[in-house]
């Protein structure tokens, strides 16, 4: 703090800032601040660290058969398992969004009581293990489960080893990193706006609709690309709810696992596809959404 | 329809209870400090807060009644708010804003745009009816708050702080134009303020709240001839004159001119603050400032401060460090020169 102007900054009062910018705190010191000297017992872990996880991805890439790439990509299978892995990570991400931003709402502005205890249970999929899902929607929607058993004997329909049974293995799985992305986004909007719409007339719904939702916009795509992200890579709660049938269960992950005890090549060329579907997908919500969610 | 309101409410250490009338067309200043509950009487009565136990009725509608189990929603309330740091909505276009009250109130698209362009005609902002409110200056949004605070027509007007986000010199011409649109409004006002300056300019009465109770009341001239606590003490050590506007000079009632660093017209006031009153033993020379002979007619300690009156052409109170009091060898009796920067000279229209 030598620098006479910066302290002289630092300084100045706030009626001089005027206006209304003054709750903007001075960004001073850490303005000036420039790039700190790395100390070695931390940058080498990092350079180990980032070698750790950037070395699979260009393992992959070196041992893909980029001859027969083309026509690897065209087999029907690899469409297929493409084509259902898209579809039902969209459909469980739209079914956490209707379902989970309520869940944010009531864990991020209502008053009720043991909203602690609400959070933990909500997010309990997220520590999981997914084959422990799995087996838990399995007893609760399978033929012979609390519900499934309702189900098929009022209207012969059972769930499992269904693509639906993979939209709900999905849902189950990913929903909680909407939620907290949602329940975060909420928590950083200013409530007061909510205050200010209930004053022009707008009744509780309304104001959800009109206020909330668009000022969590950010927030709710970030969650949204979070789970569609995790709905894509669901492997266990979707092998051992759903099963893993070609053309109806049988998604990305499933395809790759399976490929590796017999054709490692094609498991390859699998994994080079989902790699590529996240990486584009974040990118390219990352410049839209993710910055101005911060 | 007018406003009376007497409740009592406890939010966390502060115990509110407060009893307060406002008759249509009128305005009704609410003075305190910070954390005096100011802010609080406008939550309730906007409905964002419910009361502990009292009364709030709006002419024969009655808003809030704990002990009958009535409590109006704030969305059900014929009452507009302008919140203290406007709250626009920033997805919002200002027409949008302007026009919300009446959409959520089911007026049609097209009818609620076209109230609310006339609405930013009014406040003289319709070549902004398309920007987004982070592309206003402060007072622009406060005339888009009030206007969109004003489109449905409420029975009771609440203002929290409208002139405190605002920079001195913008504050000036916005308080001008607040006066005038609150002038024009046929409801009950209510405006929270801790600036004794806006209380004088837009008060038909003033009631001053310390903790939680309103310690005085009442016309803004009588409030300030006779203080009751030390904090309306000190707000009313503001020397308040009345005068006419001749460009940077204003000619007082007595006769003396003030200059002022804003030109003014017409019938004003001038504010000076005690802080901003210096004492010189002898006729100080070659600055363009107020200058004027004065007499200390009292001195009393007031914090670290020594509080004088002064009495003269232009009857002054300064505030004078305990050491520049000895220093210069004040008393009561003693003669003196009082000098005034022209930009320290606060004036308003009247």
């Amino acid at each position: 703090m030598s620098d006479p102007d910066l302290l002289e900054r630092g300084l100045r009062p706030t009626s001089a800032t005027g206006s209304r910018w003054r709750r903007r705190t001075p960004k001073v010191v850490s303005s000036q601040r420039t790039g700190a000297k790395i100390p070695l017992a931390l940058l080498i872990p990092a350079i180990v660290g980032i070698a750790f996880l950037v070395l699979p991805m260009v393992g992959l890439l070196i041992r893909a058969p980029w001859s027969e790439l083309l026509v690897r990509l065209a087999e029907p299978e690899v469409g297929q398992a493409l084509r259902l892995s898209v579809f039902t990570a969209t459909l469980a991400t739209l079914a956490s969004m209707v379902l989970g931003i309520p869940i944010a709402w009531v864990l991020a502005r209502s008053a009720i009581r043991g909203r602690s205890i609400l959070r933990a249970l909500v997010t309990v999929p997220l520590v999981l293990p997914p084959v422990v899902g799995g087996v838990a929607l399995f007893l609760v929607l399978g033929r012979r489960g609390i519900i499934g058993a309702w189900l098929y004997d009022t209207f012969g329909f059972s769930l499992p080893f269904t693509t639906t049974a993979v939209v709900i293995a999905e849902t189950f799985v990913a929903m909680p990193f909407l939620v907290i992305s949602v329940e975060g986004a909420l928590r950083a909007a200013d409530a007061r706006f909510e205050d200010a719409a209930a004053t022009l007339g707008a009744n509780g719904w309304s104001t959800f609709r009109r206020v909330t939702l668009p000022l969590v916009a950010p927030g709710i795509a970030a969650g949204a690309v979070l789970c569609w992200a995790r709905a894509l890579g669901e492997f266990g709660a979707t092998i051992t709810f759903a099963g893993n049938f070609p053309g109806t269960t049988q998604t990305m992950p499933l395809a790759v696992y399976l490929a590796l005890q017999n054709d490692p090549e094609a498991a390859i060329v699998l994994s080079l596809v989902l790699l590529v579907v996240s990486l584009a997908t974040l990118t390219l919500l990352r410049e839209r959404w993710l910055t101005r969610a911060r | 329809m007018s406003l009376g309101a007497a409740f009592a409410v406890q939010r966390g250490s502060l115990h509110l209870e407060v009893d307060l009338a406002v008759e249509p067309g009128r305005v009704l200043v609410l003075l305190g400090p910070n954390g005096a509950g100011k802010s609080t009487v406008l939550r309730v009565l906007a409905g964002l807060l419910a009361p502990d136990s009292g009364r709030v009725a709006l002419g024969d509608l009655v808003l809030d009644e704990p002990a009958a189990g009535q409590h109006v929603r704030p969305y059900d309330r014929p009452v507009g708010m302008v919140f203290q740091d406007y709250l626009l909505f920033p997805h919002l276009s200002t027409v949008d804003n302007i026009a919300f009250g009446l959409r959520s109130r089911r007026v049609p698209r097209a009818q609620a745009r076209d109230c609310a362009l006339g609405w930013l005609d009014r406040v003289g902002l319709i070549e902004y009816a398309k920007a987004k409110p982070s592309n206003l200056s402060g007072g622009q949004s406060q005339r888009v708050a009030l206007a969109r605070a004003l489109i449905g027509s409420p029975e009771l007007l609440l203002l929290d702080e409208p002139l405190a986000a605002l920079d001195a010199r913008t504050k000036l011409e916005v308080r001008a134009d607040l006066r005038r649109h609150l002038a024009e409004y046929a409801g009950a006002t209510i405006v929270v303020s801790h600036d004794p300056i806006d209380a004088m300019a837009l008060a038909d009465e003033v009631a001053v709240i310390e903790h939680g109770r309103v310690v005085q009341s009442g016309p803004p001239a009588e409030v300030a001839r006779r203080p009751r606590t030390d904090y309306v003490a000190r707000l009313i050590g503001l020397s308040l004159l009345s005068g006419t506007g001749e460009g940077t000079q204003v000619r007082l009632d007595s006769g003396v001119s003030v200059a002022v660093a804003e030109a003014a017209h017409g019938s004003v006031y001038v504010a000076i603050r005690p802080e901003a009153v210096a004492i010189y033993p002898t006729q100080p020379h070659g600055s363009p400032r107020n200058v004027w002979p004065a007499r200390v007619a009292s001195a009393t300690p007031y914090g670290s401060a020594v509080r004088c009156d002064l009495v003269g052409p232009v009857p002054l109170t300064a505030d004078l460090t305990a050491t520049a009091f000895a220093e210069l060898g004040l008393a009561p009796g003693s003669e003196v020169w009082a000098t005034v920067k022209a930009h320290e000279v606060e004036v308003y229209a009247r």
